[in-house]
Protein backbone atom coordinates (compact mmCIF):
# COMPACT_ATOMS: atom_id res chain seq x y z
CA UNK A 1 0.00 0.00 0.00
CA UNK A 2 1.56 3.56 -0.92
CA UNK A 3 1.27 6.85 1.43
CA UNK A 4 -0.95 7.79 -1.59
CA UNK A 5 -3.33 4.56 -1.21
CA UNK A 6 -3.10 4.61 2.53
CA UNK A 7 -3.76 8.38 2.64
CA UNK A 8 -7.17 7.54 0.59
CA UNK A 9 -7.96 4.98 2.56
CA UNK A 10 -7.77 6.94 5.95
CA UNK A 11 -10.34 9.75 4.51
CA UNK A 12 -12.48 7.10 3.42
CA UNK A 13 -13.05 5.64 6.99
CA UNK A 14 -12.98 9.31 7.66
CA UNK A 15 -11.74 11.26 10.64
CA UNK A 16 -8.38 12.47 11.62
CA UNK A 17 -6.27 9.48 12.39
CA UNK A 18 -2.58 11.53 12.45
CA UNK A 19 -2.28 10.10 16.15
CA UNK A 20 -2.78 6.58 15.37
CA UNK A 21 0.36 4.22 15.42
CA UNK A 22 1.67 2.25 12.63
CA UNK A 23 4.16 0.46 14.72
CA UNK A 24 3.47 -1.50 17.87
CA UNK A 25 6.28 -3.23 19.42
CA UNK A 26 5.37 -4.59 23.10
CA UNK A 27 8.52 -6.52 24.97
CA UNK A 28 10.48 -7.39 22.12
CA UNK A 29 13.86 -9.30 22.96
CA UNK A 30 16.45 -11.08 21.15
CA UNK A 31 19.79 -13.01 22.41
CA UNK A 32 22.62 -14.11 20.79
CA UNK A 33 24.11 -16.92 22.21
CA UNK A 34 23.25 -15.59 25.57
CA UNK A 35 24.03 -11.98 24.96
CA UNK A 36 21.27 -9.91 24.94
CA UNK A 37 20.60 -7.66 21.74
CA UNK A 38 17.63 -6.20 22.78
CA UNK A 39 15.80 -6.31 26.16
CA UNK A 40 11.86 -6.28 26.76
CA UNK A 41 11.34 -3.29 24.15
CA UNK A 42 8.25 -1.29 23.69
CA UNK A 43 7.96 1.11 21.32
CA UNK A 44 5.22 3.33 19.58
CA UNK A 45 5.68 5.15 16.41
CA UNK A 46 2.73 7.32 14.83
CA UNK A 47 1.52 7.87 11.26
CA UNK A 48 3.62 10.54 9.76
CA UNK A 49 6.55 11.06 12.20
CA UNK A 50 10.27 10.43 11.78
CA UNK A 51 11.49 8.53 14.83
CA UNK A 52 14.95 8.48 15.65
CA UNK A 53 16.49 6.02 17.35
CA UNK A 54 20.01 6.70 19.26
CA UNK A 55 22.29 4.57 20.65
CA UNK A 56 26.22 4.10 20.98
CA UNK A 57 27.29 0.91 19.10
CA UNK A 58 26.09 -2.15 20.03
CA UNK A 59 22.64 -0.71 21.83
CA UNK A 60 20.71 -2.98 19.83
CA UNK A 61 19.75 -0.43 16.75
CA UNK A 62 20.41 -2.41 13.71
CA UNK A 63 18.87 -5.64 16.02
CA UNK A 64 16.28 -3.79 16.73
CA UNK A 65 16.08 -2.40 12.83
CA UNK A 66 16.63 -6.20 11.48
CA UNK A 67 13.27 -7.44 13.50
CA UNK A 68 10.88 -4.82 12.12
CA UNK A 69 11.74 -6.00 9.08
CA UNK A 70 11.81 -9.96 9.91
CA UNK A 71 15.42 -10.54 9.36
CA UNK A 72 15.62 -11.45 12.76
CA UNK A 73 13.28 -13.65 14.78
CA UNK A 74 12.68 -12.29 17.68
CA UNK A 75 12.99 -14.38 21.00
CA UNK A 76 10.16 -13.08 22.28
CA UNK A 77 7.55 -10.35 22.09
CA UNK A 78 5.41 -9.00 19.66
CA UNK A 79 6.11 -6.47 16.52
CA UNK A 80 3.18 -5.28 14.38
CA UNK A 81 3.54 -2.74 11.72
CA UNK A 82 0.23 -1.56 10.00
CA UNK A 83 -0.94 -4.62 11.90
CA UNK A 84 1.36 -7.09 10.27
CA UNK A 85 3.34 -9.52 11.87
CA UNK A 86 6.83 -9.13 9.95
CA UNK A 87 7.47 -13.01 10.71
CA UNK A 88 4.01 -14.20 9.85
CA UNK A 89 3.21 -12.62 6.59
CA UNK A 90 7.16 -10.83 5.01
CA UNK A 91 5.40 -10.66 2.10
CA UNK A 92 2.50 -8.25 2.69
CA UNK A 93 5.38 -6.42 4.66
CA UNK A 94 7.57 -5.62 1.58
CA UNK A 95 5.30 -3.35 0.34
CA UNK A 96 3.93 -1.68 3.21
CA UNK A 97 7.93 -1.07 4.40
CA UNK A 98 10.83 0.55 2.72
CA UNK A 99 14.14 -0.38 4.12
CA UNK A 100 17.53 0.60 4.11
CA UNK A 101 19.80 -1.48 5.78
CA UNK A 102 23.35 -0.61 7.23
CA UNK A 103 24.98 -4.08 5.88
CA UNK A 104 23.66 -4.93 2.56
CA UNK A 105 25.16 -4.10 -0.90
CA UNK A 106 23.56 -5.15 -4.38
CA UNK A 107 25.32 -7.23 -7.04
CA UNK A 108 28.88 -5.44 -8.60
CA UNK A 109 27.70 -5.60 -12.23
CA UNK A 110 24.02 -4.84 -11.88
CA UNK A 111 23.17 -1.73 -13.67
CA UNK A 112 20.93 1.15 -12.03
CA UNK A 113 18.62 1.20 -14.11
CA UNK A 114 18.31 -2.58 -13.51
CA UNK A 115 18.15 -2.43 -10.33
CA UNK A 116 15.41 -0.38 -9.98
CA UNK A 117 13.40 -2.45 -12.22
CA UNK A 118 14.88 -5.42 -10.43
CA UNK A 119 13.00 -4.77 -7.17
CA UNK A 120 9.79 -2.75 -8.71
CA UNK A 121 8.66 -6.08 -10.28
CA UNK A 122 9.29 -7.86 -6.87
CA UNK A 123 7.65 -5.40 -5.64
CA UNK A 124 4.51 -6.15 -8.47
CA UNK A 125 5.12 -3.16 -10.36
CA UNK A 126 6.90 -1.13 -13.09
CA UNK A 127 9.71 0.77 -12.19
CA UNK A 128 9.41 5.27 -13.05
CA UNK A 129 12.91 5.82 -12.15
CA UNK A 130 11.13 7.88 -8.49
CA UNK A 131 13.73 9.51 -6.87
CA UNK A 132 16.52 9.34 -9.29
CA UNK A 133 16.33 12.46 -10.23
CA UNK A 134 15.72 13.72 -6.77
CA UNK A 135 19.00 12.13 -5.57
CA UNK A 136 21.05 13.41 -8.68
CA UNK A 137 21.40 9.78 -10.03
CA UNK A 138 19.62 10.25 -13.51
CA UNK A 139 23.08 10.34 -15.02
CA UNK A 140 23.89 7.29 -13.30
CA UNK A 141 21.38 5.09 -15.15
CA UNK A 142 23.56 2.53 -17.21
CA UNK A 143 26.48 2.66 -14.32
CA UNK A 144 27.11 -0.60 -12.70
CA UNK A 145 26.54 -0.75 -8.88
CA UNK A 146 30.62 -1.39 -8.54
CA UNK A 147 31.72 2.50 -10.24
CA UNK A 148 29.33 3.96 -8.13
CA UNK A 149 30.67 6.40 -5.04
CA UNK A 150 30.14 5.71 -1.39
CA UNK A 151 27.30 7.86 -1.48
CA UNK A 152 25.70 7.21 -4.87
CA UNK A 153 25.17 3.54 -3.69
CA UNK A 154 23.36 5.48 -0.33
CA UNK A 155 21.41 6.98 -2.12
CA UNK A 156 20.25 4.56 -4.84
CA UNK A 157 19.98 2.00 -1.75
CA UNK A 158 17.31 5.15 -0.47
CA UNK A 159 15.72 5.10 -4.19
CA UNK A 160 15.35 1.52 -4.04
CA UNK A 161 13.58 1.56 -0.28
CA UNK A 162 11.10 4.47 -1.77
CA UNK A 163 10.45 3.36 -5.58
CA UNK A 164 7.27 1.46 -4.16
CA UNK A 165 5.98 4.69 -2.00
CA UNK A 166 5.85 2.54 1.08
CA UNK A 167 3.92 4.26 3.93
CA UNK A 168 6.74 3.20 6.37
CA UNK A 169 10.62 3.56 5.64
CA UNK A 170 13.27 2.12 7.75
CA UNK A 171 16.42 3.61 7.47
CA UNK A 172 19.57 2.40 9.44
CA UNK A 173 21.94 4.25 9.58
CA UNK A 174 21.51 6.54 5.75
CA UNK A 175 23.92 8.91 6.21
CA UNK A 176 27.22 6.96 7.92
CA UNK A 177 30.14 7.82 5.24
CA UNK A 178 28.62 10.47 3.29
CA UNK A 179 30.00 14.13 2.64
CA UNK A 180 28.73 17.21 3.94
CA UNK A 181 26.57 17.99 0.52
CA UNK A 182 25.72 14.35 0.38
CA UNK A 183 24.14 14.34 3.82
CA UNK A 184 22.49 17.71 3.49
CA UNK A 185 20.47 16.54 0.25
CA UNK A 186 19.74 13.27 2.32
CA UNK A 187 17.84 15.30 4.86
CA UNK A 188 16.27 17.16 2.78
CA UNK A 189 14.59 14.14 0.93
CA UNK A 190 14.02 12.61 4.09
CA UNK A 191 11.74 15.74 5.78
CA UNK A 192 10.44 15.96 2.01
CA UNK A 193 9.31 12.64 2.37
CA UNK A 194 8.25 13.02 5.94
CA UNK A 195 6.16 16.63 4.39
CA UNK A 196 4.24 13.98 2.27
CA UNK A 197 2.89 11.61 5.20
CA UNK A 198 5.69 8.92 4.67
CA UNK A 199 6.57 7.64 8.40
CA UNK A 200 10.43 7.41 8.59
CA UNK A 201 12.30 5.53 11.78
CA UNK A 202 15.91 6.42 11.60
CA UNK A 203 18.66 5.37 13.32
CA UNK A 204 22.09 7.20 13.80
CA UNK A 205 25.00 8.18 15.59
CA UNK A 206 24.59 11.59 14.72
CA UNK A 207 23.18 13.80 17.23
CA UNK A 208 22.55 16.48 15.76
CA UNK A 209 21.14 14.78 12.52
CA UNK A 210 19.17 13.00 15.11
CA UNK A 211 17.96 16.43 16.64
CA UNK A 212 17.14 17.98 13.18
CA UNK A 213 15.41 15.55 11.67
CA UNK A 214 13.23 13.52 14.63
CA UNK A 215 9.55 14.49 15.65
CA UNK A 216 10.69 12.30 18.56
CA UNK A 217 13.21 10.23 19.66
CA UNK A 218 14.28 7.08 21.80
CA UNK A 219 17.98 6.72 23.48
CA UNK A 220 18.58 3.26 23.60
CA UNK A 221 21.66 1.48 25.45
CA UNK A 222 22.17 -1.86 26.00
CA UNK A 223 19.32 -3.57 24.24
CA UNK A 224 16.72 -1.06 26.89
CA UNK A 225 14.73 1.72 25.71
CA UNK A 226 15.90 4.47 28.16
CA UNK A 227 13.82 7.41 27.24
CA UNK A 228 11.80 8.02 24.28
CA UNK A 229 10.15 11.69 23.35
CA UNK A 230 10.90 15.03 21.49
CA UNK A 231 14.67 16.64 21.40
CA UNK A 232 12.86 18.86 23.10
CA UNK A 233 11.67 16.72 26.04
CA UNK A 234 14.69 14.62 25.87
CA UNK A 235 17.00 17.61 26.20
CA UNK A 236 15.15 19.20 29.49
CA UNK A 237 14.61 16.14 30.83
CA UNK A 238 18.11 15.85 32.50
CA UNK A 239 20.30 17.84 34.45
CA UNK A 240 19.27 20.55 32.32
CA UNK A 241 21.71 23.08 33.35
CA UNK A 242 22.12 26.25 30.77
CA UNK A 243 25.46 27.35 29.92
CA UNK A 244 25.89 31.09 30.31
CA UNK A 245 29.28 32.62 29.20
CA UNK A 246 29.63 36.20 30.22
CA UNK A 247 32.27 38.41 29.53
CA UNK A 248 32.22 42.09 30.95
CA UNK A 249 34.55 45.60 30.65
CA UNK A 250 35.40 45.88 34.47
CA UNK A 251 35.31 43.13 37.34
CA UNK A 252 31.43 43.23 38.53
CA UNK A 253 31.43 39.37 38.42
CA UNK A 254 34.52 38.70 40.34
CA UNK A 255 33.86 36.82 43.75
CA UNK A 256 29.66 37.32 43.07
CA UNK A 257 27.62 34.42 43.78
CA UNK A 258 24.15 33.94 41.73
CA UNK A 259 20.98 32.50 42.30
CA UNK A 260 19.92 28.87 40.73
CA UNK A 261 23.62 28.61 39.87
CA UNK A 262 25.29 25.27 40.53
CA UNK A 263 27.64 24.98 39.08
CA UNK A 264 30.38 27.82 37.80
CA UNK A 265 34.03 27.71 35.51
CA UNK A 266 36.24 30.37 34.50
CA UNK A 267 37.00 29.56 30.39
CA UNK A 268 39.32 32.06 28.27
CA UNK A 269 38.27 35.41 30.35
CA UNK A 270 34.94 34.34 30.53
CA UNK A 271 32.66 33.52 34.01
CA UNK A 272 30.55 30.45 32.73
CA UNK A 273 27.63 30.07 34.69
CA UNK A 274 25.68 26.69 34.55
CA UNK A 275 21.98 27.13 35.89
CA UNK A 276 18.91 25.62 36.33
CA UNK A 277 17.13 28.86 36.31
CA UNK A 278 17.80 30.63 33.27
CA UNK A 279 15.43 33.68 34.06
CA UNK A 280 16.73 34.15 37.62
CA UNK A 281 20.24 33.77 36.94
CA UNK A 282 20.59 36.37 34.11
CA UNK A 283 17.89 38.76 35.75
CA UNK A 284 20.70 38.82 38.41
CA UNK A 285 23.60 39.06 36.29
CA UNK A 286 22.15 42.18 34.31
CA UNK A 287 21.47 43.52 37.79
CA UNK A 288 25.41 43.13 39.40
CA UNK A 289 26.72 44.53 35.88
CA UNK A 290 24.56 47.52 36.42
CA UNK A 291 24.96 48.21 40.07
CA UNK A 292 28.77 47.99 39.28
CA UNK A 293 28.99 50.70 36.13
CA UNK A 294 30.30 47.70 34.56
CA UNK A 295 29.42 46.87 30.84
CA UNK A 296 29.57 43.56 28.79
CA UNK A 297 31.56 42.88 26.10
CA UNK A 298 29.97 39.22 25.43
CA UNK A 299 26.84 37.17 26.44
CA UNK A 300 26.02 34.34 25.37
CA UNK A 301 23.56 31.53 26.49
CA UNK A 302 23.92 27.57 25.52
CA UNK A 303 20.57 25.77 26.29
CA UNK A 304 21.67 21.87 26.96
CA UNK A 305 21.99 19.82 23.67
CA UNK A 306 20.70 16.42 23.03
CA UNK A 307 24.57 14.84 22.81
CA UNK A 308 24.79 16.09 26.79
CA UNK A 309 21.48 14.46 27.69
CA UNK A 310 22.65 11.38 25.86
CA UNK A 311 26.07 11.40 27.22
CA UNK A 312 24.58 11.98 30.39
CA UNK A 313 22.02 9.18 29.96
CA UNK A 314 24.41 6.39 28.25
CA UNK A 315 26.82 7.54 30.67
CA UNK A 316 24.98 6.48 33.79
CA UNK A 317 23.56 3.14 32.03
CA UNK A 318 27.08 2.31 31.35
CA UNK A 319 28.41 2.88 34.81
CA UNK B 1 6.46 -13.97 -13.27
CA UNK B 2 7.81 -10.60 -14.57
CA UNK B 3 10.20 -10.56 -12.08
CA UNK B 4 11.59 -13.95 -12.24
CA UNK B 5 11.98 -12.94 -15.91
CA UNK B 6 13.77 -9.45 -15.09
CA UNK B 7 15.86 -11.43 -12.44
CA UNK B 8 17.62 -14.36 -15.33
CA UNK B 9 17.88 -11.47 -17.47
CA UNK B 10 19.89 -9.63 -15.42
CA UNK B 11 21.72 -12.84 -13.85
CA UNK B 12 22.00 -13.91 -18.00
CA UNK B 13 24.31 -10.51 -18.03
CA UNK B 14 26.30 -11.16 -15.12
CA UNK B 15 27.57 -14.53 -16.98
CA UNK B 16 29.02 -12.19 -19.41
CA UNK B 17 29.89 -9.35 -17.37
CA UNK B 18 31.24 -10.41 -14.28
CA UNK B 19 35.20 -11.38 -15.24
CA UNK B 20 35.13 -14.87 -12.83
CA UNK B 21 32.12 -16.26 -14.55
CA UNK B 22 32.97 -15.28 -18.06
CA UNK B 23 36.39 -17.19 -17.26
CA UNK B 24 34.56 -20.45 -15.66
CA UNK B 25 31.60 -20.48 -18.18
CA UNK B 26 33.61 -19.44 -21.73
CA UNK B 27 37.09 -18.65 -21.53
CA UNK B 28 38.36 -21.87 -19.66
CA UNK B 29 36.26 -24.63 -21.46
CA UNK B 30 36.70 -23.48 -25.03
CA UNK B 31 40.84 -22.53 -24.09
CA UNK B 32 41.19 -26.24 -22.33
CA UNK B 33 38.71 -27.48 -25.41
CA UNK B 34 41.84 -25.98 -28.00
CA UNK B 35 44.63 -26.76 -26.03
CA UNK B 36 43.93 -30.94 -24.56
CA UNK B 37 41.82 -31.48 -27.67
CA UNK B 38 44.62 -31.02 -30.07
CA UNK B 39 47.16 -32.65 -27.71
CA UNK B 40 45.36 -35.75 -26.70
CA UNK B 41 44.21 -35.84 -30.13
CA UNK B 42 47.74 -36.01 -31.22
CA UNK B 43 48.87 -38.42 -28.63
CA UNK B 44 46.00 -40.82 -28.41
CA UNK B 45 44.08 -41.40 -31.15
CA UNK B 46 41.40 -43.17 -29.31
CA UNK B 47 40.68 -39.81 -27.30
CA UNK B 48 38.72 -38.63 -30.64
CA UNK B 49 36.14 -41.18 -29.68
CA UNK B 50 35.48 -39.67 -26.31
CA UNK B 51 36.72 -35.92 -27.16
CA UNK B 52 33.21 -34.51 -27.71
CA UNK B 53 31.51 -35.95 -24.13
CA UNK B 54 34.60 -35.70 -22.01
CA UNK B 55 34.76 -31.82 -23.17
CA UNK B 56 31.45 -31.48 -22.82
CA UNK B 57 31.89 -32.69 -19.49
CA UNK B 58 34.57 -30.37 -18.60
CA UNK B 59 33.08 -27.32 -19.39
CA UNK B 60 29.58 -27.90 -17.25
CA UNK B 61 32.26 -29.32 -14.57
CA UNK B 62 34.15 -26.04 -14.79
CA UNK B 63 31.17 -23.96 -14.72
CA UNK B 64 28.81 -24.90 -12.56
CA UNK B 65 31.44 -26.50 -9.74
CA UNK B 66 34.05 -23.41 -10.28
CA UNK B 67 31.88 -20.47 -10.97
CA UNK B 68 28.75 -21.11 -9.24
CA UNK B 69 29.66 -21.53 -5.66
CA UNK B 70 31.34 -18.44 -5.29
CA UNK B 71 29.05 -15.71 -6.24
CA UNK B 72 26.51 -17.21 -4.27
CA UNK B 73 28.85 -17.23 -1.01
CA UNK B 74 29.39 -13.78 -1.92
CA UNK B 75 26.41 -12.72 -2.41
CA UNK B 76 25.53 -13.65 1.31
CA UNK B 77 28.68 -12.10 3.08
CA UNK B 78 28.19 -8.39 1.37
CA UNK B 79 24.94 -8.86 2.58
CA UNK B 80 23.13 -8.41 -1.02
CA UNK B 81 20.78 -11.81 0.42
CA UNK B 82 19.37 -9.47 3.23
CA UNK B 83 18.76 -6.80 0.42
CA UNK B 84 17.03 -9.24 -1.60
CA UNK B 85 14.62 -10.72 0.88
CA UNK B 86 13.52 -6.76 2.16
CA UNK B 87 13.04 -6.25 -0.97
CA UNK B 88 10.23 -9.62 -1.47
CA UNK B 89 12.93 -12.12 -3.47
CA UNK B 90 12.04 -15.43 -3.22
CA UNK B 91 15.16 -18.05 -1.66
CA UNK B 92 13.99 -20.51 -4.61
CA UNK B 93 14.45 -17.61 -7.34
CA UNK B 94 18.14 -17.11 -5.55
CA UNK B 95 19.00 -20.73 -6.06
CA UNK B 96 17.25 -21.61 -9.27
CA UNK B 97 17.84 -18.25 -11.37
CA UNK B 98 22.11 -19.03 -11.45
CA UNK B 99 21.91 -22.30 -11.83
CA UNK B 100 19.27 -22.00 -14.76
CA UNK B 101 21.64 -18.93 -16.71
CA UNK B 102 24.44 -21.55 -15.74
CA UNK B 103 22.99 -24.00 -17.70
CA UNK B 104 21.87 -21.26 -20.49
CA UNK B 105 26.05 -20.17 -20.72
CA UNK B 106 27.33 -24.04 -20.42
CA UNK B 107 24.73 -25.03 -23.47
CA UNK B 108 25.95 -22.22 -25.45
CA UNK B 109 29.85 -23.79 -25.10
CA UNK B 110 28.39 -27.25 -25.30
CA UNK B 111 27.28 -26.59 -28.77
CA UNK B 112 30.26 -24.79 -29.78
CA UNK B 113 32.59 -27.75 -28.66
CA UNK B 114 30.14 -30.39 -30.28
CA UNK B 115 30.29 -28.67 -33.40
CA UNK B 116 33.90 -27.87 -33.81
CA UNK B 117 35.25 -31.34 -32.63
CA UNK B 118 34.74 -32.99 -35.70
CA UNK B 119 36.37 -29.94 -37.75
CA UNK B 120 39.35 -29.41 -35.38
CA UNK B 121 40.12 -32.73 -33.99
CA UNK B 122 38.10 -35.35 -36.69
CA UNK B 123 36.03 -36.35 -33.44
CA UNK B 124 32.85 -38.29 -34.37
CA UNK B 125 29.51 -36.70 -33.69
CA UNK B 126 26.96 -38.66 -31.70
CA UNK B 127 24.81 -41.10 -33.13
CA UNK B 128 22.06 -40.69 -30.73
CA UNK B 129 22.06 -37.12 -30.23
CA UNK B 130 18.69 -36.63 -28.40
CA UNK B 131 20.28 -39.78 -25.72
CA UNK B 132 23.53 -37.34 -25.58
CA UNK B 133 21.47 -34.13 -24.95
CA UNK B 134 19.87 -36.54 -22.22
CA UNK B 135 23.35 -37.42 -21.08
CA UNK B 136 24.10 -33.29 -21.20
CA UNK B 137 21.43 -31.79 -19.60
CA UNK B 138 21.12 -34.30 -16.50
CA UNK B 139 25.25 -33.79 -15.54
CA UNK B 140 23.83 -30.44 -16.25
CA UNK B 141 21.08 -30.69 -13.27
CA UNK B 142 23.62 -32.28 -10.99
CA UNK B 143 26.54 -29.74 -11.22
CA UNK B 144 24.29 -26.89 -11.39
CA UNK B 145 22.67 -28.53 -7.91
CA UNK B 146 26.34 -28.95 -6.72
CA UNK B 147 27.77 -25.69 -7.44
CA UNK B 148 24.55 -24.17 -6.00
CA UNK B 149 24.68 -26.35 -2.51
CA UNK B 150 28.67 -25.66 -2.13
CA UNK B 151 28.19 -21.81 -2.48
CA UNK B 152 25.18 -22.14 0.42
CA UNK B 153 27.19 -24.25 3.20
CA UNK B 154 30.55 -23.04 2.64
CA UNK B 155 31.27 -20.55 5.16
CA UNK B 156 33.99 -18.72 3.62
CA UNK B 157 36.03 -18.16 0.50
CA UNK B 158 38.48 -20.91 1.34
CA UNK B 159 35.99 -23.25 2.33
CA UNK B 160 34.40 -22.82 -0.87
CA UNK B 161 37.01 -23.22 -2.54
CA UNK B 162 38.09 -26.73 -0.69
CA UNK B 163 34.79 -28.03 -1.53
CA UNK B 164 34.71 -26.99 -5.23
CA UNK B 165 38.67 -28.39 -5.41
CA UNK B 166 37.06 -32.23 -4.02
CA UNK B 167 34.70 -32.39 -6.64
CA UNK B 168 36.46 -31.07 -9.57
CA UNK B 169 39.70 -31.90 -9.57
CA UNK B 170 39.25 -35.99 -8.79
CA UNK B 171 36.20 -35.03 -11.32
CA UNK B 172 38.83 -34.26 -13.91
CA UNK B 173 41.76 -36.97 -13.18
CA UNK B 174 39.26 -40.04 -12.43
CA UNK B 175 35.97 -39.59 -14.02
CA UNK B 176 37.09 -40.72 -17.55
CA UNK B 177 37.66 -37.43 -19.06
CA UNK B 178 41.00 -38.13 -19.90
CA UNK B 179 41.45 -42.40 -19.24
CA UNK B 180 38.79 -44.69 -19.48
CA UNK B 181 37.55 -45.33 -15.96
CA UNK B 182 38.35 -49.54 -17.22
CA UNK B 183 41.99 -48.46 -17.48
CA UNK B 184 42.24 -47.21 -13.65
CA UNK B 185 43.41 -49.28 -10.78
CA UNK B 186 40.75 -51.68 -9.10
CA UNK B 187 40.43 -49.29 -6.08
CA UNK B 188 40.38 -46.22 -8.15
CA UNK B 189 38.02 -47.37 -10.09
CA UNK B 190 35.68 -48.25 -7.66
CA UNK B 191 36.31 -44.58 -6.17
CA UNK B 192 35.68 -43.13 -9.64
CA UNK B 193 32.13 -44.55 -9.38
CA UNK B 194 31.11 -42.28 -6.59
CA UNK B 195 32.22 -39.39 -8.87
CA UNK B 196 29.13 -37.61 -11.06
CA UNK B 197 31.39 -37.10 -13.92
CA UNK B 198 31.83 -41.32 -14.43
CA UNK B 199 28.09 -41.04 -14.87
CA UNK B 200 27.82 -38.55 -16.98
CA UNK B 201 31.08 -39.63 -19.48
CA UNK B 202 29.47 -43.34 -19.76
CA UNK B 203 25.93 -42.24 -19.95
CA UNK B 204 26.96 -39.87 -22.88
CA UNK B 205 29.07 -42.33 -24.43
CA UNK B 206 27.02 -45.52 -24.46
CA UNK B 207 23.78 -43.97 -24.89
CA UNK B 208 25.69 -41.17 -27.64
CA UNK B 209 27.78 -42.72 -29.21
CA UNK B 210 26.93 -46.60 -28.43
CA UNK B 211 30.69 -47.56 -26.87
CA UNK B 212 30.65 -50.07 -24.15
CA UNK B 213 31.64 -48.62 -21.04
CA UNK B 214 32.15 -50.06 -17.35
CA UNK B 215 29.68 -52.23 -16.59
CA UNK B 216 27.16 -49.56 -15.48
CA UNK B 217 23.28 -49.44 -16.57
CA UNK B 218 23.37 -46.32 -18.25
CA UNK B 219 20.07 -45.26 -17.72
CA UNK B 220 20.43 -46.38 -13.98
CA UNK B 221 23.90 -43.94 -14.01
CA UNK B 222 21.25 -40.92 -15.53
CA UNK B 223 18.90 -41.96 -12.82
CA UNK B 224 21.62 -41.16 -10.15
CA UNK B 225 22.82 -38.10 -11.25
CA UNK B 226 19.25 -37.27 -11.37
CA UNK B 227 18.98 -37.74 -7.67
CA UNK B 228 22.19 -36.11 -7.35
CA UNK B 229 20.93 -32.88 -8.52
CA UNK B 230 18.00 -32.64 -7.39
CA UNK B 231 19.00 -33.93 -3.88
CA UNK B 232 21.63 -30.79 -4.04
CA UNK B 233 18.83 -28.66 -4.85
CA UNK B 234 16.80 -29.84 -2.22
CA UNK B 235 19.41 -29.42 0.66
CA UNK B 236 20.58 -26.04 -0.82
CA UNK B 237 16.99 -24.60 0.11
CA UNK B 238 17.29 -26.18 3.45
CA UNK B 239 20.45 -25.03 4.33
CA UNK B 240 20.12 -21.74 2.85
CA UNK B 241 20.39 -18.81 4.56
CA UNK B 242 19.34 -15.15 4.10
CA UNK B 243 22.98 -13.86 6.00
CA UNK B 244 26.24 -14.57 7.30
CA UNK B 245 25.31 -14.99 10.26
CA UNK B 246 23.32 -18.26 9.86
CA UNK B 247 20.65 -17.12 12.47
CA UNK B 248 18.48 -18.31 9.87
CA UNK B 249 19.97 -21.45 8.49
CA UNK B 250 17.51 -24.21 9.46
CA UNK B 251 19.93 -27.07 9.73
CA UNK B 252 24.21 -27.90 10.29
CA UNK B 253 26.20 -27.32 6.77
CA UNK B 254 27.44 -30.94 7.52
CA UNK B 255 24.26 -32.23 6.66
CA UNK B 256 25.40 -31.40 2.77
CA UNK B 257 27.22 -34.81 3.26
CA UNK B 258 23.97 -36.37 2.42
CA UNK B 259 24.39 -35.38 -1.41
CA UNK B 260 26.42 -38.36 -1.43
CA UNK B 261 24.19 -40.96 -1.07
CA UNK B 262 22.64 -42.06 -4.56
CA UNK B 263 26.46 -41.50 -6.35
CA UNK B 264 27.23 -44.41 -2.83
CA UNK B 265 24.55 -46.12 -3.70
CA UNK B 266 25.02 -46.13 -7.44
CA UNK B 267 28.73 -47.42 -6.90
CA UNK B 268 27.48 -50.44 -5.02
CA UNK B 269 24.58 -51.32 -6.94
CA UNK B 270 25.04 -50.76 -10.26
Amino acid sequence: MSVRELNRDRSIKGGDKMNDWILEVKGLRKEYGGQVGVDNLNLKVRRGEIFGLLGPNGAGKTTTMECLVGLRRPDAGEIRIMGVDPQQNPGKLKDIVGIQLQVSALPETIRVEEALNFFSFYHGRKSNGTGLDKLHLEEKKKASYQSLSTGQKMRLSLTLAMQHQPPLLILDEPTAGLDVGSRRTLHGIIKELRDQGTTIILSTHDMAEAEALSDRLGILVRGRLLTVGSPREITSTGKGLTKILVKTAGSALTGKKFPAVLERDDKDGYRVLFTSQIGETLNALLRAVEAAGDEFVDLRVERPTLEERFLELTTKEVV
Amino acid sequence: MRAFACHLQFEFFSGLRNKSLLMMYYLMPLGFFAVVGSVMSELNPFFREMAIPSMVTFAILTGTIMGLPSPLLEAREKGIFRNFRVHGVPAANILLIPALTAGIHLGVVALIITFTAPLLFSAPLPSNWLLFFLGALTFLITGAGLGVLIGIVAGNNRICFLLAQMIYLPGMLLGGLMIPTDQLPQFIGWFSRILPTTYAMDAMLSLGWGEPVLNIWPLGGILVLLAGGILSFVLAGYLFSWDQNNYTRRGPSFLAVLVLIPFILGAIFL
